[in-house]
């Protein structure tokens, strides 16, 4: 039996509004898998012409895999949103990356014709999960030198990231990082971003229920000369701040792919193409240069380079992260083909549930922007990794913008 | 958006004090807050206010409402309508939305004015959502009875979600009526003759509760949502009726002749049913009747006055003295031993194979799920019995109770033998063979061959002594008596029996197995008939008795009709079977020849082969069975209803003091309980006792109250 690649289309993406997290946060009390739910449910009302018993599997990705976004939360939630019991599932991590790979990993059977339909998506309560919750590096790490001692504290590699290119200026990263909130600002105020927000009622013992439909963590109206008064937490003097860097976060997302042919037949939309994707390995205590490897293998394989590329959505972990980025393709820190809807650090960044936020940023900007043929979803992983899809625009019209 | 009609806020009580309550009578409310939020609407550009009810404790104690709880309501609302908002939801807790008021604060009612003052408040607070500036939704999300239920009605829409449980207004079966709106607003909006159904007919059979579609079907609630986003998806809804795009579209109740009908049908069939005995199911059709004309003041005025009266009287007092039993104290029987003493039962074995024995063979079954193994002469009628217990799971399965998988499991479990060895390594040894002493010790004493010396060996005697039953056994510390009432799946009361040696280890595997078969357990004496069925004959023997002297069947069989009983005795006699109830009323003689009356005219029906009193014919009209006429010889000295009533009501309290005096049972309250679940005695008798005080039987017959008043009667 002779096999032939197939194409993988993102149908549509949704996601929770983002919450802060900790005690004061929205979501404080709402539980993990009941976040992902509310994205499933909604995916499928917004998708009514897709048979819930063709979706082949579901990936939920999460960095910390117990209490409400343990048992294999992929299956869970698909069961607790109602889908029929014969829609299998599973979890998926990758730090930062999960929703990522949640997308990758569900793609490449769709490919190679395993699968039709799948979801993919991915949360994080980092109020009810801190980062790091529960893990146990083994000693050997340190004793043997696999990383240094600062690789395993998100901040501190950020700050490493400052050493190794020094023209990555702290007022250059708080610059980008005000740029970020404007961003996410006007694409608000031009109602970029409600469409793909599913309601959520939040529960609070001392409040009642409550509706979670917008950001919690954007601050508008962020200037420099409010970055600059900030603490520099990971180093004294240090040049990465809170401001310059995503939040800890509460939220989830998640999306349908499917083969490019049924998605047709069964009259899905195809909002993006996938072309390629990579993951790269880097020192762990630089792991925000990690975009760079992977994304120069993801073109490699498309047969692209960078100047193909029309959209950029980049993972804002930290400021110095894009920047480096940025600097390694030369493009300039205020290209308006990067992140034009603002990032993580306006918007927030629930850990394994972001890379499905950038897609499906990048699916409506794809609409708005007919002339672009193919844009990149790109993020920065702990333990020095990379990842990068690469999609192309089925609105391209092949005209120069 | 702010301005509340003056009329509507001004005469709300602001404080207890405003309600003539004095604070410290009021310690023990569980207070429901009520919180306010404006939240954004999930579609368009305004916002909702949402009120979350929450008492602040789990799923397992709902939210109610007691005075402190209707003003915390009333300031949410005060708080909703100084908002800028376009619409005002109400919802509650997880798993909850509100289960009515607060009854555990009736006992301190003591007044009339008191009572109606908190009817007045309920109305005063809650209608405020149907008068309210914006549209107002009732987001029914969880459990919703009584007066929660109607906290919903007052709103102008109501969602429901697919997954609530216990949706009903159930006063009429406690004994009050919906009157913090229901009585009115039901009807008002779906029609008086689904509002009855409601609101009288359901309360009154065995207080059936609505399933979410019902609750959609009858129109109660305009949409429903999966529990799942349920909130959500109700906010959305709620923003599209504020923004126009969806128009709830209700069917027009037609106010004519209909109406009358409707009211007129349940009125008769309550008055064949109750003979007006309970007075809150009455009123309820009074307040429907009502609404088909009055408006909302005038039926809300006349709800107040309704739920007045009915708090003030001693059969609502008995409801909640019942409904305390049934909820509390059957489940937790006074007397029985500590459960830690209670020994694993994984095998059960059942002696005979005939109806009874089946139905609990099926019972075990389908409740401890554990192996069940009858045992009858020959292997016909073992095949019979396992046959009986197969065709029940059957029926579950075609009812979609079970599936097939659960089907199989539960046939598989239940097997049957000619040989006792099949008993070898069971633990509960239950016998239902004929009610016969020196078989019955035969029985025990072939098990106790087979049977490991820790296996209990359980009688399911009526009438006879465990104590001898267990007399010439090995090990008599291991018999207990375990008295289903008929229908064994149907009937919730199981008479655990402790004879003279019966063991606490025993005891508390009796108590352990009667939970699991989800039965209420109540401990009694070895004595002879135990409760139900000692109380039953003696009053049957009354009523047969008069018949006997001379009074009309029809006149002795209706006398008793005051106490609204779920059937008259003569039918019960029918239900019982004559023969039976003639032996009983035997053994009852011979232990206590001077109170239980043996009759005659009785022996011979039952030798004439009759299966009761009267015959029916198709339209269900009785008249006396031919047979019955011609063998019943009847003296000339015939007694009124009332003589009657008096007679039989004097010869229970006798007999319920005398079971306290040999103490048959802990206290008054375990008799009270038996006579609600093992013979369907209403809860506006309060079972036996409370009726007895109220009517001055009780201390006619033994000088003094059963209950002291206040406790299961207004109190003094």
């Amino acid at each position: 039996m002779s096999r032939t690649v197939r194409d993988v289309v993102f149908v549509d993406g949704a996601r929770t509004a983002f919450g802060k997290a900790g005690p004061k946060g929205m979501f404080a009390e709402t539980r993990a898998d009941d976040l992902v739910v509310n994205v499933f449910r909604e995916l499928a009302r917004r998708n009514p012409s897709l048979p819930l018993d063709r979706i082949d599997d579901v990936a939920v990705a999460a960095t910390t895999q117990t209490g409400d976004q343990g048992l294999t939360i992929g299956r869970a939630a698909a069961l607790l949103a109602g889908f029929p019991s014969t829609v299998p599932g599973y979890s998926v991590d990758r730090m930062c990356a999960g929703a990522m790979t949640a997308v990758t990993t569900l793609s490449a059977p769709i490919m190679a014709g395993m699968y039709d339909v799948a979801v993919a998506g991915g949360v994080e309560h980092m109020g009810r999960h801190p980062m790091g919750e529960g893990v146990d590096p083994n000693p050997r790490f340190l004793s043997e030198k696999i990383v240094d001692p600062e690789a395993l504290l998100m901040g501190k590699t950020a700050e490493n990231l400052h050493d190794r290119f020094p023209q990555l200026t702290k007022q250059r990263a708080d610059a980008y990082a005000v740029a970020s909130q404007e961003k996410t600002a006007k694409a608000y105020a031009n109602g970029k971003i409600q469409p793909n927000l599913v309601p959520v009622a939040t529960r609070s013992a001392e409040k009642g229920f409550g509706l979670a439909t917008v950001d919690e963590p954007p601050r508008p109206g962020t200037s420099m000369e409010s970055l600059a008064a900030l603490k520099t937490p990971f180093r004294p003097h240090g040049r990465v701040t809170a401001g310059n860097a995503a939040g800890l976060n509460d939220g989830a997302t998640a999306a349908i792919l499917a083969e490019a042919t049924v998605a047709r037949d069964l009259g899905l939309t195809a909002k993006m193409r996938m072309v390629s994707f990579a993951f790269a390995g880097v020192d762990p205590e630089v792991m925000g240069i990690g975009p760079v490897p992977a994304t120069e293998k993801a073109l490699a394989k498309a047969g692209l380079g960078i100047s193909d590329i029309g959209l950029f959505e980049v993972n804002e972990a930290f400021a110095v992260q894009v920047l480096a980025f940025l600097d390694h393709f030369g493009i300039a820190d205020d290209d308006p083909r990067v992140n034009p809807y603002g990032g993580a650090i306006a918007v927030g960044h629930p850990l394994a549930s972001s890379g499905v936020r950038l897609m499906t940023y990048l699916a409506d900007e794809f609409a708005e922007h007919p002339e672009v043929r193919y844009g990149l979803t790109t993020m920065c992983i702990g333990l020095g990794m990379g990842g990068t899809v690469i999609w192309e625009n089925p609105n391209f019209d092949g005209k120069k913008a | 958006m702010t301005d509340v009609p003056n009329s509507v806020t001004t005469a709300i009580p602001q404080t207890l004090a405003d309600l003539a309550i004095d604070e410290s009578l009021l310690g023990d409310e569980v207070v429901t807050h009520a919180k306010f939020q404006v939240v954004p609407s999930p579609v368009g550009d305004f916002a909702f206010g949402l009120i979350t009810l929450d008492n602040g404790f789990d799923h397992t104690k709902p939210n109610t409402f007691g005075p402190k709880g209707l003003l915390e309501l009333n300031a949410a609302l005060d708080e909703a309508a100084a908002a800028d908002i376009r619409g005002l939801a109400i919802v509650g807790k997880p798993f909850i939305f509100a289960v009515g008021a607060d009854l555990t604060g009736v006992p301190i009612i003591t007044s009339r004015d008191m009572a109606r003052g908190i009817a007045k408040l309920g109305h005063q607070v809650m209608r405020r959502l149907g008068d309210f500036p914006v549209p107002t939704f009732g987001l029914i999300n969880g459990a919703a009875m009584g007066g929660g239920l109607e906290l919903a009605l007052h709103c102008e829409y109501r969602t429901i979600s697919s997954g609530a449980a216990a949706i009903a207004l159930p006063e009429v079966f406690l004994g009050l009526v919906p009157g913090w709106g229901g009585a009115w607003l039901l009807p008002n909006l779906i029609g008086p003759e689904k509002a009855l159904q409601v609101i009288v007919t359901n309360p009154l059979a065995q207080n059936r509760m609505l399933k979410p579609q019902q609750v959609l079907d009858l129109g109660i609630a305009d949409a429903m949502f999966a529990p799942a986003d349920f909130i959500e998806q109700s906010l959305r809804w709620a923003a599209e009726v504020v923004s126009g795009d969806i128009v709830v579209e209700r069917p027009e109740i037609a106010r004519d002749d209909t109406w009358d009908q409707a009211v007129a049908a349940v009125r008769s069939g309550l008055d064949a049913q109750l003979h007006g005995a309970a007075p809150a199911p009455v009123r309820a059709v009074e307040l429907v009747a009502a609404a088909k004309t009055a408006d909302a003041d005038a039926g809300f005025a006349a709800e107040d006055e309704a739920l007045a009266d009915l708090i003030m009287s001693d059969e609502l007092r008995s409801g909640l003295y019942s409904f305390d039993l049934v909820q509390k104290r059957a489940k937790r029987p006074v007397g029985a031993p500590d459960k830690s003493l209670a020994r694993p039962v994984t095998k059960v074995g059942v002696v005979g194979a005939g109806l009874m024995a089946s139905q609990m063979a099926m019972l075990f079954v389908q409740r401890l799920q554990v192996p069940v193994v009858m045992t009858d002469l020959d292997q016909e009628r073992v095949d019979k019995g396992v046959a009986y217990v197969h065709g029940e799971i059957d029926k579950l399965l075609a009812k979609g109770r079970i599936n097939q998988d659960k089907a199989n499991r539960f046939k598989a479990l239940v097997t049957g033998a000619t040989d006792k060895t099949a008993f070898s390594d069971a633990d509960f040894v239950i016998e239902a063979v004929f009610e016969d002493l020196k078989v019955k010790q035969q029985v025990f004493a072939e098990c106790e061959e087979v049977v490991s010396d820790t296996c209990v060996l359980a009688t399911n005697t009526s009438s006879l002594s465990v104590t001898d039953m267990a007399a010439d056994l090995r090990h008599p510390e291991r018999v207990v008596g375990f008295h289903f009432f008929n229908p064994v799946a149907i009937m919730p009361l199981l008479e655990i029996v402790r004879g003279e040696r019966t063991d606490d280890a025993t005891l508390a595997t009796a108590f352990a197995v009667g939970k699991s078969l989800k039965k209420s357990c109540v401990l009694v004496k070895d004595a002879p008939a135990f409760v139900v069925n000692r109380l039953l004959t003696r009053f049957l023997g009354e009523v047969t008795r008069s018949v006997d002297e001379g009074t009309p069947f029809e006149v002795a069989d209706s006398a008793l009709d005051p106490l609204g009983l779920p059937m008259s005795p003569f039918v019960l006699l029918q239900l019982v079977g004559p023969a039976v109830a003639f032996h009983v009323s035997e053994t009852m003689h011979d232990a206590y020849p001077d109170r239980f009356y043996v009759s005659d005219n009785l022996r011979r029906g039952v030798e004439a082969g009759i299966t009761g009193i009267w015959q029916f014919d198709s339209a269900g009209n009785r008249t006396v069975d031919p047979r019955v006429a011609e063998v019943f010889v009847q003296g000339d000295a015939p007694l009124t209803g009332d003589e009657v009533r008096d007679r039989a009501l004097t010869a229970l309290a006798e007999e319920v003091q005398l079971m306290l005096d040999e103490a048959v049972v802990a206290e008054v309250q375990d008799i009270d309980m038996c006579m609600i679940l093992g013979a369907g005695w209403g809860f506006h008798l309060g079972g036996m006792s409370p009726y007895l005080d109220r009517t001055g039987v009780a201390e006619k017959t033994t000088g003094s109250r059963f209950l002291p008043k206040g406790a299961a009667s207004v109190p003094a």
